[in-house]
């Protein structure tokens, strides 16, 4: 292993293509609650892997089992071909962790923290450089208490890093974070992926999967019921999505277009068919016509809101 | 550096930060010993009140540290998933629990260092022929002590846990002749406080540095008794997050 310009670890398996994480079957059971049910999922090294789901959903527990700390009531957890609970210690030195929050002693500066958690770690990581790359460095001699809550997630992401681990574990990784700041995660997490980490990160902020995730995995009430590639996810349903003024005529526009039109949000349309050049020739073409003004027009498909409303069901959000 | 000293080492750093642990710790000992050994109002029975004092205020000095410093500073550790988050690195749980140890201990020889030169400048004359029993005393005291204070923080809330911690403190300090002779104490309360492993800490280090012990003997069983029950339970029953 070297060290890359960047400070994060340069790993032996990049593309490979055996997963890192695989769960099966995963139940976890909190007395007679069952919050994870036959859970399945995968995450590959060089692949940032999104678990997404609303609160209460199994995100937690499904991480927490994965890093060793709960017990499933059945189903099989490999991390790295480990079990996470019988092979921890062989595990925690190659596997990175966030909390969803705090792990950090609260009277203890920055840098402290990121230096005792590289000894801990053999000393592989520099702490000035991780706390370069996580945007720390004016911060090193305030205390956990006296950051602010982006401040303390990026310094759970420097500790996290402090293994250059091989897996890496984030739970809410940007969960208050400030613009800046979830900038800067989203470009250390995917340095952490080009260079062979598995990257799994438990988020309820579909915005922020949609731009750093390679995979996605949808859980709801402890089922997963989407899993693929971004990619793939968003393409299995193409659409046409358009903004304009929230006056709009929707049966007259979808009879000019021999399609139907749909409201997504106030002023935010949506149209079920591919993007031909034809097609929004005429939207633009009908729209100018009738004094409407047209933005943003995107051909990408289903954002990752939409197929997770479609799935998972508004009143989950 | 080593697991076992980088944690260490943070731990240390850590306590000896903290400013109301230090009072705690230091502040209240020394304040003690001075202010009742230069104001001469409690009952000692001995010409100079200091060489009742001194032995008393070393023990109430190892409940500090041992049963309040480090049991509200684990309370808060739990609270803020410290240790959820250090057993998924290399240390693993025996090594923080040395470190934690050690950490007593370390703070434990700081609070020696400082009171017992302030005793003997305030006129205390030991006696500490039998010194042997009085650290048996310390370190059996601290296993009881320690025990104590995990058992607790390790079930409540942080804040209960403090609020816990201060009043234990407060009531063992009163119930077990460091500051305050026993005699003085109610028949009923006295015989309670004769079980208590904070009196048979006092006995001991009293006995071993003042030979002034009144029950060294039975106070062995008791604080023996205690240093082995109290940390299993608190073994038992801790929860780590």
């Amino acid at each position: 292993m070297g060290l890359e310009p960047s400070g994060l670890p340069k790993l032996d398996i990049v593309s490979s293509t055996s997963p890192a994480v695989e769960v099966t079957g995963l139940t976890i059971r909190y007395g007679n609650l069952t919050a994870v049910d036959n859970l399945d999922f995968r995450a590959f090294p060089g692949r940032v892997t999104a678990v997404l789901g609303p609160n209460g959903a199994g995100k937690t527990s499904t991480i927490e089992c994965c890093e060793g700390l709960r017990n499933p009531a059945s189903g099989s957890v490999r991390v790295l071909g480990l079990d996470p609970q019988k092979d921890q210690r062989l595990l925690v030195g190659r596997m990175g962790v966030m909390l969803q929050e705090g792990g950090v002693y609260p009277s203890a500066r920055v840098r402290e923290s990121i230096e005792l958690y590289t000894s801990l770690y053999g000393n592989v990581a520099d702490p000035d450089q991780l706390m370069h790359i996580c945007g720390l460095s004016e911060r090193s001699k305030s205390t956990w208490r006296q950051l602010s809550g982006g401040e303390r997630q990026r310094l759970s992401l420097a500790l996290a890093l402090t293994a250059r681990p091989e897996v890496a574990f984030l739970d809410e990784p940007t969960s208050g974070v400030d613009i800046t700041g979830r900038g800067l995660i989203r470009e250390t997490l995917r340095t952490m992926a080009e260079q062979g980490c598995a990257v799994v990160v438990a988020t309820h902020e579909l915005d922020e999967a949609e731009r750093i995730a390679d995979d996605v995995v949808v859980i709801n009430r402890g089922r997963t019921v989407l899993m693929g590639t971004l990619n793939e996810i968003r393409n299995g349903r193409p659409a046409i999505r358009f903004s304009s003024d929230n006056t709009i005529d929707l049966t007259a526009l979808s009879s000019a277009l021999g399609t139907p039109v749909e409201r997504h949000s106030a002023g935010e349309f949506r149209i079920d068919a591919d993007g031909n050049a034809e097609l929004i020739g005429k939207l633009g073409s009908w729209l100018a016509a009738n004094g409407h003004p047209l933005r943003d027009v995107n051909t990408s498909g289903e954002s990752l809101a939409e197929i997770f409303t479609r799935v998972v069901g508004d009143d989950n959000q | 550096m080593n697991i076992f000293l980088a944690q260490l080492k943070s731990e240390i750093r850590l306590v000896l930060r903290n400013g109301e642990q230090l009072l705690l710790t230091l502040g209240i000992p020394v304040m003690l010993l001075v202010f009742f050994s230069l104001v001469d109002v409690l009952p000692t029975g001995e010409s100079d009140p200091i060489n009742f004092l001194a032995p008393g205020v070393l023990s109430l000095a190892v409940m500090s540290t041992a049963m309040v410093s480090l049991g509200i500073s684990t309370g808060f550790e739990r609270s803020y998933h410290v240790f959820k988050r250090l057993g998924l690195t290399p240390l693993g749980t025996p090594r923080l629990v040395a470190s934690k140890i050690c950490t007593v201990l370390v703070v434990e020889i700081v609070q020696f260092v400082v009171l017992i030169p302030v005793a003997f400048l305030l006129g205390w004359e030991a006696d500490a022929k039998r010194w042997g029993i009085a650290i048996l005393g310390i370190l059996l005291g601290t296993a009881a002590m320690g025990g104590i204070g995990l058992a607790i923080a390790g079930r409540l809330r942080a804040e209960i846990n403090l609020a816990a911690q201060n009043g234990l403190y407060l009531l063992l300090m009163l119930m077990s002749g460091m500051v305050f002779p026993l005699t003085e104490l109610p028949l009923v309360m006295r015989g309670i406080s004769r079980a208590l492993p904070s009196t048979a800490l006092a006995d001991l280090v009293r006995e071993g540095l003042s030979n002034a012990g009144t029950r060294p003997g039975f106070s062995l069983i008791v604080l023996a008794a205690w240093a082995v029950v109290a940390p299993v339970v608190a073994a038992i029953s801790f929860r780590w997050d």
